[in-house]
């Protein structure tokens, strides 16, 4: 009881306006809510925004553990020596001047029924609707052999910041002729076509520094994003250099020896010069914590909504949803937190929401020059959820023509970053 | 009570023939910021199409879809959409400010 009195102290205070004693205090009289969001990244700050840009009365707080966010996205072309990890920093002074609270904290628990998020160190934040955009969690002990401490020998990079400079340190500081081997992940994980991008783009910093390097991939699947436009490339920029080892074929890795330096797979034991482990993963942290996943670390949602299926007034979007065809990528990210954030405007307005907009695309750099995509509308349909709107959609094409396909996608590759930085961060 | 769930459940059926929700042309054409830039001001060597009016956008994306009008990843998007949907999508952005 002591909490929900303070909770509706705490609203009406921060409402400033004259609420009742009956009923949901914030929403009291066509008088906007508050919204907490937790995380900054492409979801979450385009969840705040949005919800500030639909209802500038609403009191939104954004909920993020670092001052800044480096964006995952880019971060291969940082491995790759083409571009440094400070243009991939996004800062909250936008969203600041828009009116979001940007407040410094990491989310330990959810009191759904109090409507109330814990923050770790013991604070506590009320609200009327929760959006939690916590990205991924990496599952170390899923790769035998690894855990946390050892990324800082075999890095993962898997979350963009001084991982990424760890990794592209070891791969100046490899001789040529050395060997590159990255363990790539099971599905489901952040990013797709993300492991065979960085493969590309570190085989573009061999080629020109160290090209008597290889570069092995020892993968948990059969299959992977693009595949054939990749191996395409490979075979054209890159021949010889890359070899990719499918679970079937032995790729599942059984275990890393950080010691040695050696990656076990049924491909057999191979010594790496740098190691490259990206473990599994799950839904973030506050998502398991919170109580919002399901048994595989993964939170059900309404695909109409993006409301989560375990707890009511929280909405979870990103790489922690699951969100049927639409997969865990950046653009994902930013098109489902404007979702959520027009059902939840929806929601405190007593209105019925809209039916999503969902889209996505992905492009991935082969070479700084040679740029690829893949891209898919989605429908949501009562008995599948989200598909992808069949005859739509796909990769860019195998053969490309006189206008010269992957320059032009290798230019919009960078205007993507930075039109969605903008739409997300600006 | 009874009765009146009853009605609604029916009701539920006769509506669930035809989609119960509709997409908005502001949600759809929200999805385009991602490439486009907020507002559709353009990104780089993206375009942008603000001040655009709604015609020429509804025939560039039939073109699109039709594949009359190459493309790198347009053609791709555009089969996507109904041609009600473009419409929609090409009257939010053709009202918006520069």
């Amino acid at each position: 009881m002591r909490t929900t009195r303070r909770r509706f102290l705490k609203s009406a205070a921060a409402s400033g306006a004259a609420v009742s004693l009956l009923g949901a205090p914030a929403i009291a009289q066509g008088v906007a809510g508050k919204v907490v969001v937790v995380g900054g990244g492409f979801g979450g700050a385009t969840a705040a925004k949005y919800l500030k840009l639909a209802n500038a009365k609403l009191d939104v707080t954004l909920i993020e553990r670092d001052d800044r966010y480096i964006t995952c996205p880019f971060s291969n072309y940082v491995l790759g020596g083409f571009r440094k990890i400070e243009e991939n920093v996004q800062t909250f002074d936008a969203l600041t001047k828009l009116g979001v609270k940007v407040t410094k904290g990491e989310a330990a628990g959810i009191d759904a029924p109090g409507r109330l998020l814990r923050l770790s160190g013991g604070s506590r934040i009320t609200y009327d609707k929760l959006v939690v955009s916590p990205g991924v969690e990496l599952n170390y002990k899923g790769v035998p052999g690894y855990d946390e401490s050892l990324a800082e020998k075999l890095p993962h990079a898997w979350k963009a910041g001084p991982q990424t400079t760890l990794l592209r340190s070891q791969l100046e500081a490899m001789p040529d002729g050395g060997t590159f081997i990255m363990v790539a992940p099971p599905n489901p994980f952040r990013c797709p076509p993300g492991p065979y991008e960085r493969v590309s783009t570190i085989a573009w910093y061999f080629k020109n520094h160290k090209p008597k390097s290889k570069i092995l991939i020892l993968d948990a699947k059969d299959a992977f994003s693009k595949q054939s436009l990749f191996q395409g490339a490979w075979e054209s920029e890159y021949p010889g250099m890359i070899t990719w080892i499918a679970g079937k074929d032995g790729g599942k890795v059984e275990s890393v020896d950080a010691a040695s330096m050696t990656v076990k797979s049924g491909f057999g034991a191979e010594k790496g010069t740098v190691i490259n482990v990206i473990p599994p993963q799950t839904a973030g942290r506050i998502a398991i914590d919170g109580g919002l996943t399901d048994d595989r670390g993964w939170c059900a949602v309404d695909p109409q909504t993006f409301a989560s299926r375990k707890a009511e007034h929280v909405y979870v979007i990103g790489d922690a949803s699951i969100a049927g065809a639409m997969p865990k990528s950046g653009t994902a990210a930013n098109v489902q937190g404007k979702v959520a954030a027009a059902a939840i405007v929806a929601a405190l307005d007593g209105k019925a929401a809209t039916a999503p907009a969902l889209l996505n695309i992905c492009y991935s750099l082969v070479t700084p020059d040679y740029g690829i995509s893949t891209t898919d509308v989605y429908q949501v349909t009562a008995d599948r959820g989200i598909i992808a709107t069949p005859n739509a959609g796909g990769v860019s094409p195998r053969a490309p023509t006189a206008m010269g396909e992957r320059k032009l996608e290798a230019e919009y590759t960078r205007a993507w970053y930075q039109a969605i930085t903008a739409d997300t961060w600006g | 009570m009874i009765l009146y769930r009853a009605a609604l459940a029916a009701a539920l059926v006769l509506v669930g023939a035809a989609p119960t929700m509709a997409q908005t042309g502001q949600a759809m054409a929200q999805t385009c910021y991602v490439c486009h830039g907020p507002g559709v001001k353009g990104a780089g060597q993206i375009v942008g199409l603000v001040g655009l009016p709604k015609d020429h956008l509804v025939r560039q994306m039939a073109d699109f879809k039709a594949d009359k009008r190459p493309g790198t990843i347009m053609n791709r998007i555009a089969k996507g959409y109904t041609d009600e949907q473009l419409a929609l999508i090409a009257e939010y952005l053709a009202a918006l400010k520069k």
